[in-house]
């Protein structure tokens, strides 16, 4: 076995990730943990400034529900993200990230975030819940009062440690084990709770663009599935799988379009200057109740869209020279017009250049002026993250408080956000049926569940008990692909092609390719059928035994190999819920050809898995939706 | 190759344990080449075109060329990042359209590195079974309006 030391760090609560809902959890522990003589163990696959999906930065806040003003309540809320998701959401959940987003949005403003503001001073919004920002440094900013808040409390993070599986103790969560990135070490964290906030995932479908532009995900390409296998490898429930997100952005760069519908209020049109939202109108009777609710659900728009492009009707183009010419036209005369119009495109740029550089780069190479002519749009590929507009993620715990006498049976099991595992707790992307939470709302939920994992370590105040049999065999397999790299790689001339293993750049592709042509992916215009996924499962099954011929020659390909091995168990869980919901709920994210209609009477419920690791066999399960609203 | 890095300019950040631009990338893609003591991107087709690299480079030795497969040549978008500000430098593959420069504050009131956590307003109450948070109920609210906790749970 390839020669790694191991080391070994107790804590009381680990936090793995580093990214929104992570340095969320981490200020709020650190609080608690002080005040309770406990020790907060961040990890962090990349460095804490610029890890996860806010890495970029980011133009906006999307969750902000200002209760302050008198204008919102939670039940606003709660009723935007039930419709957005087609009925299927845990409200109980939502309106908990809901009634805490506002205090961790002021505190964002108080550690140096720049929020604009009007004349008055208020917040100027992009929406009714999305506040622009000076969001470069976002990350840098949140990250930074999360390392003070560790250093307050004498926690400690690590950076540069991939994390590859949860420790269990029984049906108990212990900690968790992973590898340095950077030095030949094993890293064994011993833990009374531990938090799974390390992001969605990407990559588990073909992106559109397959040569150098593999990279421009829409969302970033290092959220490699990790939160998904932890909790799927605990045993942990699991739950809107199905649910995956397909945003429709700037075509190939994926830049932003919220500012340009929301802000400038711009349309988008087909190829022959038709609005599909106006002409395909009727369409939206087949999807009703949710469809006829303002404002159209995500997936619904999308799918307007998506009817328009398998019809040839495409290009389909962001109006944005008309929106331009609309607002610079109120402005009372040619001066202030010329100032509007001045202002609007710097806007326009810095929408971009805050979170998706390449569409600068895209425009600025095919020539784009936006107050001069349209550019292009396109649904992306289909990503998982509980925190946008799809939904997947772990079935988490509601809050006590919240619930009411039909869902505390179902939805609350004593510790806010904790999974069904003992000692695991869920947030961010990571936890399942609570989407539209974003950036802000990703943080909020970090805080609600570190707070509730201090109350479970203060009231499960046992050592944890980990079984060194248990971290030799993890150890062992973690490093396997290292080994099989040493035995076989001087075998054949070229060590990229040699019969007794596969890299995990292929591994990724053989995995990107089912799920491509079998889960609906972009090259079949995200149709499937039952007859496509049990295909896709029986090709899945050989990837999945092929994970044993995986080989690394370095560090950097072990941590390849291991995300690549997160993400397949993500694919395989998104392919089942899809199979065993019988109707097709959200057309312009999936569309199953074979159940091509929404089913109200019997699929409006959650479709939830359970994975036994010792057996590998998948339980799936329809759970009630139940509202706390109605 | 999305992020890349000019040789002449690179200095493999020698006064550093690791380069600025390995210890930022997070997807772990930009590595030193011990033989040229110059840094790269080891995995182009995974670059995300962050600019976090390119921000942190204490030589602004890395620029980012737009994916070839769906770019065009002659573009340039280049970031030059301070403690308060980034200015951005916009130029179009066609000359004739005038390059755009944009400056943007990235902090605000608060210096770098001094984000403190806590304390910036009252938290409610020392109960862990609470809903209450660090800095709640004040911190829902603006600076000076009234207390809100009370009637949130109320749906």
């Amino acid at each position: 076995m390839a020669d790694f030391e191991t080391v070994t760090v107790e804590t009381d609560l680990l936090i793995c990730g580093g990214g929104m809902a992570a340095c969320g959890a981490a200020v709020e522990a650190s609080y608690w943990a002080k005040k309770h003589g406990l020790k907060v163990t961040v990890v962090d696959k990349a460095a804490m400034d610029r890890s996860g999906a806010v890495a970029m930065g980011l133009s906006a806040i999307n969750q902000y529900v200002d209760l302050n003003s008198g204008n919102n309540t939670l039940k606003d809320y709660c009723d935007y993200v039930r419709n957005d998701l087609m009925g299927v959401t845990r409200e109980d959940v939502v309106a908990n990230i809901a009634r805490h987003v506002d205090s961790t949005v002021h505190l964002f403003e108080k550690w140096g975030l720049p929020i604009w503001k009007d004349e008055e001073g208020n917040y100027v919004h992009e929406g009714r819940w999305q506040l622009m920002i000076n969001g470069e440094s976002y990350k840098v900013i949140v990250a930074e009062a999360a390392k003070n808040a560790l250093a307050q409390a004498d926690g400690e993070y690590f950076e540069r440690v991939f994390i590859t599986h949860p420790l269990m103790d029984g049906d108990k969560c212990v900690g968790a084990i992973g590898f340095s990135t950077r030095e030949n070490k094993i890293y064994v964290f011993k833990a009374k709770a531990t938090m799974v906030a390390m992001g969605g995932a990407v990559h588990v479908f073909k992106p559109r663009s397959t040569g150098e532009g593999f990279g421009r995900s829409w969302y970033p390409p290092f959220n490699s599935g990790a939160s998904a296998f932890c909790t799927i490898y605990a045993g942990a429930e699991m739950t809107c799988q199905e649910v995956r997100f397909i945003p429709v952005r700037f075509k190939d760069a994926y830049g932003p379009v919220g500012a340009w519908f929301l802000l400038f209020k711009a349309t988008a049109t087909n190829a022959q200057g038709g609005n599909y939202m106006q002409e395909n109108a009727a369409e939206l009777d087949k999807w009703e109740p949710y469809s006829k609710v303002k404002p159209c659900p995500a997936n619904l728009r999308n799918w307007l869209m998506m009817l328009d492009v398998m019809d040839g009707k495409s290009p389909i183009y962001m109006q944005t020279h008309e929106a331009i010419k609309a607002i610079a036209d109120q402005a009372p005369d040619e001066k202030s017009a010329k100032r509007k119009l001045r202002e609007l495109e710097a806007e326009a740029w810095e929408d971009f250049l805050d979170m998706t550089i390449s569409q600068a780069i895209l425009w600025a190479s095919t020539n784009v002026e936006p107050e001069v002519k349209p550019s292009e749009i396109m649904a992306c590929d289909p990503y998982f993250i509980g925190s946008h507009s799809g939904a997947s993620g772990a079935w988490v715990s509601g809050p006590e408080d919240l619930q009411t006498d039909e869902t505390k049976d179902e939805y609350c099991w004593g510790y806010a956000n904790m999974t069904t595992v003992n000692g695991m707790f869920a947030a961010g992307d990571a936890s399942g049926a609570s989407s539209h939470k974003f950036s802000s709302g990703s943080h909020a939920e970090g805080r609600i569940a570190a707070k509730a994992a201090i109350s479970y370590i203060v009231d499960n105040n046992d050592a944890p008990n980990v079984d060194q049999a248990q971290v030799d065999e993890l150890t062992a397999a973690i490093l396997k692909p290292m080994d099989t790299f040493a035995e076989h790689s001087a075998e054949t001339t070229d060590p990229d092609i040699n019969p007794n293993y596969i890299r995990p750049t292929q591994f990724m592709y053989r995995l990107q390719k089912i799920m491509d042509e079998y889960a609906g992916g972009v090259s079949s215009q995200f149709i499937t059928s039952d007859k496509l996924l049990e295909k896709g499962g029986e090709l899945l099954g050989y990837l999945k035994e092929d994970v044993a011929g995986l080989a690394a020659e370095d560090l950097h390909e072990l941590m390849r190999c291991w995300e690549n091995i997160h993400r397949m168990y993500q694919a395989d869980a998104h392919m089942r819920s899809i199979l065993f919901r019988e109707e097709t709920r959200w057309p312009g994210y999936y569309f199953r050809s074979d159940k091509p209609s929404i089913d109200n009477d019997n699929w409006l419920a959650f479709v939830n898995c359970t994975y036994d690791r010792s057996s590998g066999e998948w339980t799936m399960a329809k759970k009630p939706v139940k509202y706390i609203t109605q | 190759m999305p992020s890349y890095v000019n040789a002449e300019k690179c200095d493999g950040c020698k006064a550093l344990d690791t380069t600025a631009c390995q210890h930022i990338c997070p997807n772990d893609l930009m590595v030193l080449n011990t033989e040229t003591t110059k840094a790269l991107n080891q995995e182009p087709s995974q670059c995300w075109e962050c600019y976090s690299c390119v921000k942190i480079c204490p030589t602004q030795a890395i620029e980012v060329r737009g994916y070839a497969d769906f770019v065009p040549l002659g573009a340039s978008v280049t970031a030059m990042r301070s403690t308060e500000d980034i200015l951005w430098t916009v130029q179009f593959r066609d000359k004739g359209i005038r390059p755009k420069r944009f400056k943007f504050p990235i902090r605000k009131g608060v210096a770098e590195g001094q984000a403190q956590a806590f304390d910036h307003y009252p938290t409610g109450d020392d109960d862990l079974k609470s809903p209450t948070l660090m800095c709640e109920p004040a911190g829902l609210n603006t600076e000076d309006g009234p207390v809100k906790m009370d009637k949130v749970p109320t749906l």
